[in-house]
């Protein structure tokens, strides 16, 4: 919304990178939402950004784990919320408690969810492109200071070389 | 059955063990003699509560837990032919899982080992799957590698000796149990997906689409050294669904079969690299996808041609049980004698790796 671009990647590496470029802008105690098909790179994302965030060890699906958590210049809190289906069962990952000044929380699927979550996110889409490896990212800023945040947010674009050329295939 | 006192090191060390295992949406206990005889073993599934939500919900898995665990504790001990007071020690897995099942088994174990006054032990469920095989094969010679799949794992890992693993690699994204079901989510086969998959695909042709291999080359010495056993199965997952995007119409039961063959394909591939690189004299499987029969298949195919020693537990042996769980806090009584009681359950516990 808001005039925030849309950015597009062509492989899980670009994908790694534009989550580099949103790292830059993260803040302690930040909540960060991804939503996607299946296979959209939400984990891939998460990786890039935990990278950038000085994450030495290897993030991967939190599927079956429901909740990792790693440690790097701030704690990183990667929840997966796909096989839960009731508000109630958002109760059962301490959501609440793992918000604090020390870390960052990233949630995929976080939009089936959204009616639990507290106020103040970043929601990033991600989208299918045309080419299999091809995926559009757009942002939308849910209260909190996200919003003092969005003309930065707003060069995001440039995070990908060549990206230009990919966003005017959609 | 004996229940003479083992020796074995220099502590004396009892050898009847009561575990119980409750780390996700199996509640599970069993008595094991000196990590070799499996006195009973009772798993007790919820996956036909979690079956209509398409997964392990915690809440449900804490609730079941709490419900099933007395009566799972007491069919184990009646079809054990014991009295609690006869037991040595009380195991209990205690990482890693969700935290509210953990809580459950961690919890109750404390509790009877306090009532029957015998030693608890705190038991890394990894650790557990690496000792089903030795259940069958307690002579097994070490070291050895195994191959470790599960929903949550996949993993190579040297077991040099008892309690001394060598992590080879692991995944970089999804594990193979995790591209399993939400393969199978995506094409309506239900949970859990792996044994759907295993079903429909024996009906396919494995040959029939050409999925990549992640991370597998002719020569493994053209990998770097830290991809060379690692594992990424989300691009796998990604490239099935992306053609049942382009192609909805492609046969189900031939995109599983060649979505199964190219799994089993890099996880084969990659533990005979690891044979090969170790000079080892046996491999293993375990966790819940040793129970493919593909993979079971082609992994005896591999050690035979490798010209070492397979060991596969059985089916029953590869999925969450509790007799695994038994036979590892055996050997770590050996070693290490009980845990402490103020030893906390723990989600992310990892195996402890000599560096």
């Amino acid at each position: 919304m808001s005039g925030l671009p849309t950015v597009a990647t062509g492989s899980a590496d670009e994908t790694r990178q534009v989550a580099a470029a949103v790292a830059a802008l993260v803040r302690a105690g930040d909540l960060i939402v991804l939503c996607g098909d299946l296979g959209a790179g939400k984990t891939a994302f998460t990786q890039g950004l935990g990278l950038a965030l000085g994450v030495t060890t290897p993030i991967t699906s939190p599927t079956f784990t429901l909740a990792n958590r790693y440690v790097g210049d701030l704690v990183v809190n990667h929840l997966d919320v796909y096989r839960l289906t009731h508000i109630d069962e958002v109760n059962d990952l301490g959501l609440h408690e793992l918000l604090d000044d020390r870390s960052v929380t990233i949630i995929e699927w976080g939009d089936a969810i959204a009616g639990a979550l507290p106020g103040g996110y970043l929601e990033i889409r991600l989208l299918l492109g045309d080419g299999p490896d091809d995926r559009l990212l757009g942002f939308r800023t849910v209260g909190g200071d996200w919003v003092d945040r969005e003309p930065a947010l707003a060069l995001l674009s440039g995070a990908v070389p060549g990206d230009g050329s990919g966003a005017t295939r959609c | 059955m004996s229940q003479t006192r083992s020796t074995v090191g220099v502590t004396p060390v009892g050898d009847l063990v009561l575990a119980i295992e409750t780390s996700c949406d199996e509640t599970a206990a069993a008595v094991v003699d000196r990590a070799r005889v499996v006195r009973s073993s009772v798993v007790s599934s919820q996956v036909d509560q979690h079956a209509r939500f398409g997964g392990v919900v915690p809440e449900i898995a804490g609730r079941a837990h709490v419900e099933r665990l007395v009566p799972v504790v007491a069919e184990a001990l009646v079809e054990a032919g014991l009295s609690g007071h006869e037991l040595d020690a009380v195991a209990a897995t205690c990482g890693p899982g969700l935290i509210g099942s953990l809580l459950v088994g961690v919890s109750s174990a404390k509790a009877l080992s306090l009532v029957w006054d015998v030693p608890f032990v705190a038991v890394n469920h990894l650790e557990a799957h690496l000792y089903a095989a030795l259940l069958e094969e307690p002579d097994l010679e070490l070291p050895m590698v195994v191959l470790l799949v599960s929903g949550g794992h996949t993993m190579l890992v040297l077991m040099e000796e008892h309690g001394r693993y060598r992590l080879l690699g692991s995944t970089l994204d999804d594990a193979a149990g995790e591209a399993f079901d939400k393969v199978a989510r995506f094409l309506g086969l239900g949970y859990p997906g792996g044994p759907a998959v295993d079903a429909l695909a024996v009906e396919g042709d494995s040959s029939a689409f050409a999925y990549p291999r992640p991370l597998v080359r002719e020569n493994p010495a053209t990998l770097p050294e830290d991809r060379r056993f690692a594992f990424s199965f989300s691009g796998l997952k990604t490239a099935v669904l992306n053609h049942l995007r382009a192609d909805p119409d492609a046969a189900t039961a031939d995109v599983v079969a060649s979505f199964q063959e190219a799994v089993v394909d890099t996880l084969v591939t990659k533990a005979r690299w690891a044979v090969e690189a170790t000079g080892v004299g046996s491999v293993c499987l375990g966790g819940g996808v040793a129970a493919n029969s593909r993979l079971r298949e082609r992994f005896l195919d591999m050690a035979d041609g490798a010209g070492v020693r397979a060991f596969l537990p059985p089916p029953s042996m590869c999925t969450d049980n509790a007799a695994m769980v038994a036979a590892a806090a055996w050997w770590q009584l050996q070693r290490e004698g009980p845990s402490p009681l103020d030893t906390g359950a723990d989600p992310n516990l990892g195996l402890r790796l000599v560096p």
